[in-house]
């Protein structure tokens, strides 16, 4: 890549051709030059049961690519997150199909619960695999908060549905106007607010979500509908990010003192919201957009990133498959992440153009 | 004798133009009420909202992907640049080839007529979720 000042680490970058990555170069934060280390991110799967032992290739594919790429990471990454929906439906057959590829990942992995693996049976059996649907972990300094952010009110939930499938069903279906918005709650929100008294203010923090803990666009739920509520918990402490998934696009932010950073699908790509003529939306002016998918490439506009974590804030690398990799990176001379290439407008190429 | 046959001419010209007039009067190509177009635009919602309920549901393929789960609201469909060079196909198609061929790829189905009403079905929802939008004949 013609940005990289440094090359250090070498992964395979699709079968049979070695390329390299760039890592961060400038890795000051933490006077224990121990406390830097990295993790990797896989999301939004979307495994999905046909009938019997068969399941949807695409999807599979993508999946089983991510996981083995991830096993390449050289130094190790100290542990993985999955980011959620790692089923379609919500089936039982669809999450142990996923857990199956997931379990030859080499690294300790934390689960985010997304909604695809939450309205059947309610993140039942999800948490029979992966535990509670919210928590907490320190890790060489960095505080980091796993959140179930694909609630909505409980008279969606509990009353308005006649079977769990339907439910599961309604919720599924990105655009459908039956669907609720997400939100993370009272409950899980007095329980941040103990877990956040815990640390220091200068303790950097990171956040995992499955949607947005912002407002982008509520037809497609690129959005939580008590986003603010959860960034005034976070907004005095020194640094913050919230990393999350559902989107399935290059998306990054930033509000106050949070950085926010979206995260690839490994099944497939959706439009950035302006691509749909008939309501408004919000796309951070920050984010240069991925480029327009190729459906010929069938892994096209999917991936799955490494995270660098230094200077108690990230760079955000996506390792994007027939495409070229970006590296998105948080830049303390302005206070905000921006793509270490593509940023400035004239570096910005036509297929990033959505319309 | 002339005079009667300038008369009975005259008689049969006004006639045949009355006759005229009531011919073009039943044929008027062009007459509809603002009712007609009312029941136009609710047969063509019909149709589009036909192309909806095929466009979420998995019936087209085979393995119970449905188009929607790409394509939320039909976005990234551009039904206003068609038709257009695909550049992965080489040569200049219709939106509805490109819907064939997301029916046979990504959604492991078999390819619908060009004229199939659910083909029609498909294109009148996109072309609805895209109102408004200027044509763009082969924009990329």
């Amino acid at each position: 890549m013609r940005h990289t000042h440094m090359n250090r680490r070498d992964f395979l970058k699709c079968a049979g051709a070695v390329a390299t990555l760039p890592l961060t170069t400038v890795e000051l934060a933490f006077a224990d030059a121990d406390r830097n280390f990295t993790f990797a991110y896989i999301s939004d799967a979307h495994i999905q049961h046909i009938q019997g032992t068969k399941f949807v290739r695409n999807w599979d594919r993508g999946l089983i690519r991510a996981v083995a790429e991830t096993n390449l990471l050289n130094p190790r990454p100290d542990f993985v997150v999955f980011g959620g929906d790692l089923a379609q439906l919500g089936k039982k057959e669809e999450l142990d199909h996923g857990a199956e590829m997931l379990s030859k990942l080499n690294y300790k992995m934390y689960g985010v619960l997304g909604e695809h693996d939450y309205y059947l049976d309610l993140g039942e059996y999800w948490s029979k695999l992966y535990g509670p649907h919210y928590y907490s972990w320190d890790h060489k300094g960095v505080h980091f908060i796993t959140l179930n952010s694909i609630l909505t009110y409980d008279k969606w939930t509990f009353e308005r549905w006649p079977s769990a499938e339907q439910r599961m069903n309604e919720m599924a279906g990105l655009d459908n106007p039956n669907g609720s918005p997400f939100m993370v709650g009272e409950t899980q929100r007095a329980w941040l607010k103990k877990d956040l008294a815990k640390i220091s203010q200068d303790t950097p923090v990171v956040l995992f979500s499955h949607s947005p803990i912002q407002k982008i666009y509520k037809g497609w739920n690129f959005w939580t509908e008590d986003a603010e509520d959860v960034q005034a918990m976070l907004e005095s402490y020194k640094d913050v990010t919230v990393v999350y998934g559902h989107v399935h696009q290059i998306q990054y932010n930033q509000i106050g003192n949070i950085s926010f950073h979206a995260v690839m699908a490994t099944a497939w790509p959706w439009p950035y919201p302006q691509s749909y003529a008939q309501a408004e939306s919000h796309l951070p002016k920050l984010t240069v957009p991925m480029n327009r998918a190729n459906p010929f490439h069938e892994r096209d506009a999917t991936g799955w990133q490494f995270i660098d974590v230094n200077s108690g804030r990230i760079a955000m690398h996506y390792n994007l498959s027939d495409n070229t990799n970006r590296t998105v990176k948080y830049n303390p001379d302005i206070g905000k992440p921006e793509d270490s290439f593509y940023q400035a407008a004239s570096r910005q190429v036509a297929p990033q153009q959505h319309y | 004798m002339k005079r009667m046959l300038t008369v009975s001419l005259l008689v049969c010209v006004l006639v045949a133009l009355g006759a005229g007039l009531v011919l073009q009067r039943t044929s008027r190509a062009d007459e509809f009420t603002e009712q007609d177009a009312e029941r136009w635009q609710k047969e063509f919602m019909v149709v589009a909202q036909k192309g909806r309920e095929l466009w979420v549901s998995p019936k087209l393929g085979t393995n119970q992907v449905s188009c929607a789960q790409c394509h939320p609201n039909g976005a990234n469909t551009h039904p206003e640049t068609y038709p257009k060079f695909q550049k992965q196909l080489g040569r200049v198609i219709g939106l509805r080839d490109m819907i064939n061929w997301c029916i046979m790829n990504p959604m492991e189905g078999k390819p619908l007529k060009l004229n199939d009403p659910n083909m029609v079905a498909i294109e009148a929802y996109l072309a609805y979720e895209r109102r408004g939008v200027p044509l763009a004949p082969g924009k990329h």
